[in-house]
C-alpha cells in the first residue's frame, strides 16, 4: 500500500499548526535566560511596553504547579527564582503579529545575578556547582551479573577502552509549535505532538483542570525523532497560559533558531569498557561505564540510561557483565527523548570497542564477533535468554556478501598504495535494538485502544498513536483492513485527540506497529464478535452487519476494544535490573565504506549496506524509508553534526553551521531485511524505528580507522578532530 | 506599504505588502497559499523552494518587491499527476520538507539535460530532508524520468 497521505503531502495541501488560519489569535513569544546559572534579580519590561496592549505572563499566573514532570518533578515551566540553563524560558509575550510579539521578547531584559555553572559531566563538580542532591547525579543504575572481578583477574587479556559521543539535534523540518484557545470553559490545545495524553497530563496539572476541561488534539505533525516527546508540553502550557491571560486564540510557533537553542537534544555520553578475553577472542567479562550529559532538569534521563545500559554490552554471550551508569545534572538545556534513546550512544562504545579489541589482539574484526554473538539459548548483560529463532550470524553473513566485505578490502590496500591523498577502508557494526518499553513498562502502560464500526459499515481506528512522518496511518490502515478483510478504502483513522481517542501509550520505543498494531488486530477481533461474526466473516458480511447493528440501536457507539496483554514468559525485575528488558529485539549488520581525504581531512561514506531482522515486515517502502531516513541521521551524527557550545547554551543553533546531511553528502542507503515473523507484533513485526540509528557510527568509526590507521574514539568525526588524529 | 504586481500560479496579482517583507510570508500570510513551508528562514533547507521564472529559489531570501513583474509559481501550481512516481517511490514522510522537495524534483524532470552535468544527489542538495534518507526522493525522481523519456519515446 503506498503512503495513505503522501500526494496530499506532496501537493503541499497537508496543514501544519502554522498553516492553519486561527481567528482574531495573538502571536506568542518567548523570553529566556541568557545565563547558564544564576538567580533572577530583575525581568525588565521597557516602558512603552507596559500598557501597549502587550499580554504578558511569567511564573505567578500559572495556576496549577510551576513543574512538567516526566520522571521527576523538576522541570519549571516558567523559571521563577532562578535558572539552571541557558534560553530557559522566564516570561511570555503576545501581540497582535507575530513580528510584534517576537520583537517585544527581544526588548525584555532578564537580569541574572550568575552562579557558578556546572558545564562539564565527565568532571566531577566542584562544591560552588552542586545543585542536585550532593553530588549533581540525576539516576544512577547498576547491572551486575556473574562474579565480574574474578573473571577480569583470571583473563588472560584485558582491553581497555573510552569513547565519547556528542550532542545531536532533531533537525525535525517543522519547528515546534502550538495553537490554544478557549472553547467555553475547555481549555483546545492543537500542534505539533508525539504524545497527546503527556501533553494533557500536563496541561492539567499546571492549569489546575480536571481532564475533561482539557483537550488536546495533534495536528499534521513534521518530524518528531523524539523531539516531539517531551518538549511539546512546555510549548502547549505556556500557549494555554497566553491563551487564558488574553481570552484570545494564541499561536506559539518556534523558528528555527529558537527551536534549535531552547528544546532536548541527544545525551552526549562517555563510556568506558574493560573487557576479559580468552587468547582467540572470546569475551570472559564486561566492566562498562556509562555517564550520560542528563542536562538541566531530569526529563527522561534516567530511562534513556537505563536503555543505553542495557544496550552497552552489545549482542554477544558473556557471564560476568558490570555496567554502572549514571545521568548528572549540568547548566545546559536539558537532554531528552532522541531516536534511539541511549542505545546508540553505548552501541557506538562497544562496537568501536570491538575492533579496539579485534587491533590489539591480532584477530579478525568479523571473526571477533562471529565468535561472541549471541545464539539462542544465551543471555543478554540483563539475563534475558534469547530464545528468538534468529540466526544473528545469517544477518552478519548477508551483511558481509552484499557489501562484498572481504573483497573491498583487499581492493583498498591497493586503492590506498596507488593514491597520495586518498584513502579507503570498510567497517562493520552489529548491534541489536529492543522494541517496546523497558521492562515492566508496557505492563504499566494498560494501552487501550477501540476500532468504531460504524452506520454506514465502515471502521474507525481510535488510537493515540500518531502520524509523524513514519506512517503510522498507513500502517494501521492496512492491519485493519487486513484483519476484517475490508477494502482500505473502508478503514478511517482518527486524529488524535483525547476526546476521542483512548490511551494506547506514546508514539516512542519503536512500539507502534509491533505493540499497537497487535492492539488494532485484536480490537478488530473483538468488533466482529461483538456482532455476532467469527473470524471467518467476509469484509462484506461484516460490513451487512455493522450496518444492520446501528439500524437496530439508533445514536449508540460500537465499539470492538483491546487492552495490552503482556506476552507469556516475560519477567522484569526493576530493582534488581534484571530479566527479560524488552519482549523483542531487531537484529541488525551494518557496513560502511568511506574514503579519507588527507588534503581536507573529510571522511565520506561512499557505500553503505543495512542488513536486519526486524520480524515481518509489513510494507516495504515504509519499511525501507525508516531504515534509510534513520542510517543518514546517524552518518550525520558520526560526521557532521556538532553542537557546540558557549556558556552551556547552543552557539551554532542555526542550520548554516550546524550542518545536517544533504544528498549529496550521502550514497543510496543499500537496505535488506531478514524476516522472523514475531508472534505477539502487529501481523508478526518488530519495532524498527530506532534501530537504524545505532549502527552507522560504529560502522563508519571502524571504516575510518581501516582506511587510516588513526583510532578515532570521539564522535563527531568532523574534519577538526580527523586533522588532529592524523597529523599526531 | 509599497504595490507589487507580479503572476502568481498563472495569474496577474497585486498585492500591498511592507518594504523588507519576505516572499514567503507574502504568499503565506497575505496570498493564502500555506504550502510553502519555512523550516529554517536562511535558505539552508528548501522547505520554502518556488518558481522564480521557472527556476526554484528560497522564498524566505527574496524581499517580495524583488518580484514585481515575474512569474512566481509555488506548490500549488503542480500537476499531482506527475508526482505519482515520488509518491510510489517514498519520498515523503513527514511532508514539511515535501513541497520544496516536490518543486525541485519537478524542476530537474523539465530539465533532464542537466543530468548531463550534474548529478542528481547534487542538484537536490538544496532540499534538506531529515526522514528519507534521500533513496525515495532520488529513486522517484528517477523513476519520473525513465517514465517520461518512454512517454517522449512513443510520442
Amino acid at each position: 500500500m503506498k503512503r495513505f497521505e503522501g500526494l496530499e503531502k506532496l501537493t503541499g495541501r497537508t496543514l501544519f499548526i502554522d498553516d492553519l488560519p486561527l481567528e482574531n489569535c495573538l502571536w506568542g513569544a518567548t523570553v529566556r535566560s541568557p545565563a547558564a546559572r544564576g538567580t533572577i534579580r530583575q525581568v525588565r519590561v521597557p516602558n512603552h511596553l507596559e500598557g501597549s496592549g502587550l499580554v504578558l505572563v511569567d511564573h505567578r499566573d500559572l495556576p496549577g504547579p510551576n513543574v512538567v514532570s516526566l520522571i521527576t518533578d523538576d522541570w519549571p515551566i516558567l523559571a521563577a527564582e532562578t535558572v539552571r540553563h541557558r534560553y530557559e524560558p522566564v516570561m511570555l509575550v503576545a501581540a497582535e503579529s507575530r513580528a510584534a510579539a517576537r520583537r517585544a521578547a527581544a526588548q525584555i531584559e532578564v537580569v541574572v545575578d550568575p552562579l557558578p555553572a556546572a558545564l562539564d559531566f565527565r568532571q566531577t563538580p566542584t562544591a560552588e556547582q552542586i545543585q542536585v542532591g550532593d553530588d549533581n547525579v540525576l539516576k544512577q543504575l547498576k547491572i551486575e551479573r556473574g562474579e565480574v572481578d574474578e573473571a577480569l583477574a583470571a583473563a588472560p587479556i584485558v582491553v581497555e577502552g573510552e569513547y565519547e559521543t556528542g550532542a545531536q539535534e532533531h533537525v525535525y523540518l517543522e519547528p515546534q509549535g502550538m495553537a490554544a484557545w478557549l472553547d467555553g470553559e475547555v481549555v483546545v490545545v492543537h500542534g505539533s505532538l508525539q504524545c497527546p495524553y503527556y501533553v494533557e497530563s500536563a496541561l492539567t496539572r499546571a492549569l489546575d483542570l480536571p481532564a475533561e476541561r482539557v483537550r488536546v488534539i495533534q495536528a499534521a505533525t513534521g518530524g518528531g525523532f523524539g523531539g516531539k516527546e517531551d518538549f511539546p508540553s512546555i510549548v502547549a502550557i505556556h500557549a494555554a497560559l497566553l491563551a487564558i491571560k488574553a481570552q484570545r486564540p494564541i499561536k506559539l510557533i518556534y523558528d528555527r533558531g529558537e527551536d534549535m537553542a531552547a528544546t532536548t537534544k541527544r545525551h552526549p555520553a562517555w563510556i568506558r569498557h574493560r573487557t576479559g578475553l580468552s587468547e582467540e577472542g572470546q569475551i570472559l567479562a564486561h566492566d562498562i561505564e556509562v555517564v550520560l550529559d542528563g542536562g538541566a532538569y531530569v526529563t527522561l534521563s534516567p530511562v534513556v540510561l537505563s536503555r543505553g545500559m542495557i544496550h552497552a554490552a552489545g549482542p554477544y554471550a558473556c557471564d560476568h557483565v558490570r555496567i554502572r551508569g549514571r545521568a548528572m545534572m549540568t547548566n545546559s538545556v536539558p537532554f531528552g527523548a532522541f531516536r534511539g534513546f541511549g542505545a546508540p550512544q553505548t552501541l557506538f562504545a562497544i562496537e568501536r570497542h570491538m575492533d579496539v579489541i579485534a587491533k590489539q589482539i591480532g584477530v579478525d574484526p568479523v571473526k571477533l564477533r562471529r565468535l561472541n554473538l549471541l545464539t539462542d539459548g544465551q543471555a543478554t548483560a540483563t539475563g534475558q535468554v534469547i530464545d528468538d529463532g534468529t540466526d544473528r550470524q545469517q544477518v552478519l553473513s548477508r551483511a558481509l556478501d552484499l557489501s562484498r566485505f572481504t573483497y573491498k578490502r583487499s581492493q583498498h590496500t591497493a586503492f590506498n598504495a596507488e593514491h597520495a591523498y586518498l584513502r579507503r577502508g570498510i567497517g562493520l557494526a552489529c548491534f541489536f535494538h529492543g522494541a517496546g518499553f523497558t521492562g515492566s513498562g508496557e505492563r504499566a502502560m494498560k494501552s487501550l485502544l477501540h476500532v468504531a464500526g460504524l452506520a454506514d459499515g465502515r471502521v474507525e481506528v481510535l488510537s493515540a498513536s500518531t502520524e509523524i512522518g513514519q506512517g503510522t496511518t498507513t500502517i494501521f490502515t492496512q492491519i485493519a483492513a487486513d484483519q476484517l478483510r475490508l477494502d482500505p478504502e473502508q478503514i478511517l483513522i482518527a486524529q488524535p485527540d483525547t476526546w476521542r481517542v483512548p490511551d494506547n501509550g506514546p508514539t516512542v520505543a519503536s512500539r507502534t506497529t509491533m505493540v499497537v498494531g497487535r492492539l488494532i488486530e485484536r480490537a478488530c477481533d473483538n468488533l466482529r464478535e461483538r456482532v455476532g461474526l467469527d473470524a471467518a466473516a467476509t469484509g462484506t458480511e461484516l460490513q451487512a452487519a455493522l450496518v444492520a447493528w446501528h439500524e437496530e440501536h439508533p445514536d449508540e457507539e460500537l465499539l470492538g476494544s483491546a487492552r495490552y496483554q503482556q506476552p507469556p514468559g516475560i519477567e522484569w525485575d526493576d530493582e534488581t535490573y534484571r530479566g527479560d528488558a524488552y519482549s523483542a529485539y531487531g537484529w541488525a549488520t551494518y557496513v560502511a565504506e568511506v574514503e579519507v581525504d588527507l588534503r581536507t581531512y573529510t571522511a565520506r561514506v561512499i557505500d553503505f549496506v543495512a542488513v536486519q531482522e526486524i520480524g515481518k515486515v509489513l510494507n516495504e517502502t515504509l519499511a525501507r524509508g525508516q531504515i534509510q531516513g534513520g542510517v543518514v541521521q546517524g552518518i550525520g551524527w558520526a560526521l557532521l553534526e556538532e553542537c557546540r557550545w558557549q556558556e552551556g547554551g547552543m552557539a551554532n543553533h542555526q542550520l548554516t553551521n550546524y550542518i545536517i546531511p544533504t544528498s549529496d553528502d550521502v550514497p543510496s542507503i543499500r537496505v535488506a531485511f531478514l524476516e522472523n515473523p514475531y508472534p505477539h507484533g502487529g501481523q508478526g513485526a518488530k519495532g524498527i524505528g530506532e534501530l537504524p540509528l545505532d549502527g552507522p557510527a560504529p560502522a563508519i568509526f571502524n571504516a575510518v580507522a581501516a582506511a587510516t590507521g588513526v583510532d578515532p574514539r570521539v564522535l563527531p568525526l568532523v574534519p577538526e578532530r580527523l586533522m588532529e588524529l592524523i597529523e599526531q | 506599504m509599497i504595490e507589487v504586481t507580479f503572476t502568481l500560479n498563472g495569474s496577474p496579482t497585486t498585492v500591498q505588502v511592507d518594504d523588507t517583507e519576505r516572499l514567503l510570508d507574502t504568499l503565506r500570510d497575505r496570498l493564502a497559499l500555506p504550502g510553502t513551508k519555512e523550516g529554517c528562514g536562511e535558505g539552508e533547507c528548501g522547505s520554502c523552494t518556488v518558481y522564480v521564472d521557472g527556476l526554484p529559489a528560497n522564498a524566505c531570501l527574496i524581499p517580495t518587491f524583488q518580484v514585481k513583474g515575474r512569474g512566481v509559481e509555488t506548490v500549488e501550481s503542480l500537476d499531482p499527476a506527475r508526482l505519482a512516481p515520488l509518491h510510489e517511490s517514498g519520498a515523503t514522510q513527514c511532508g514539511a520538507c515535501t513541497p520544496g522537495v516536490a518543486l525541485t524534483a519537478l524542476w530537474i524532470l523539465d530539465q533532464p539535460e542537466l543530468l548531463k552535468t550534474h548529478s542528481l544527489r547534487e542538484l537536490m542538495a538544496g532540499n534538506l530532508c531529515r526522514c528519507t534518507g534521500y533513496n525515495g526522493i532520488i529513486e522517484g525522481i528517477r523513476k519520473g524520468l525513465t517514465e517520461q523519456a518512454a512517454r517522449e519515446g512513443r510520442d
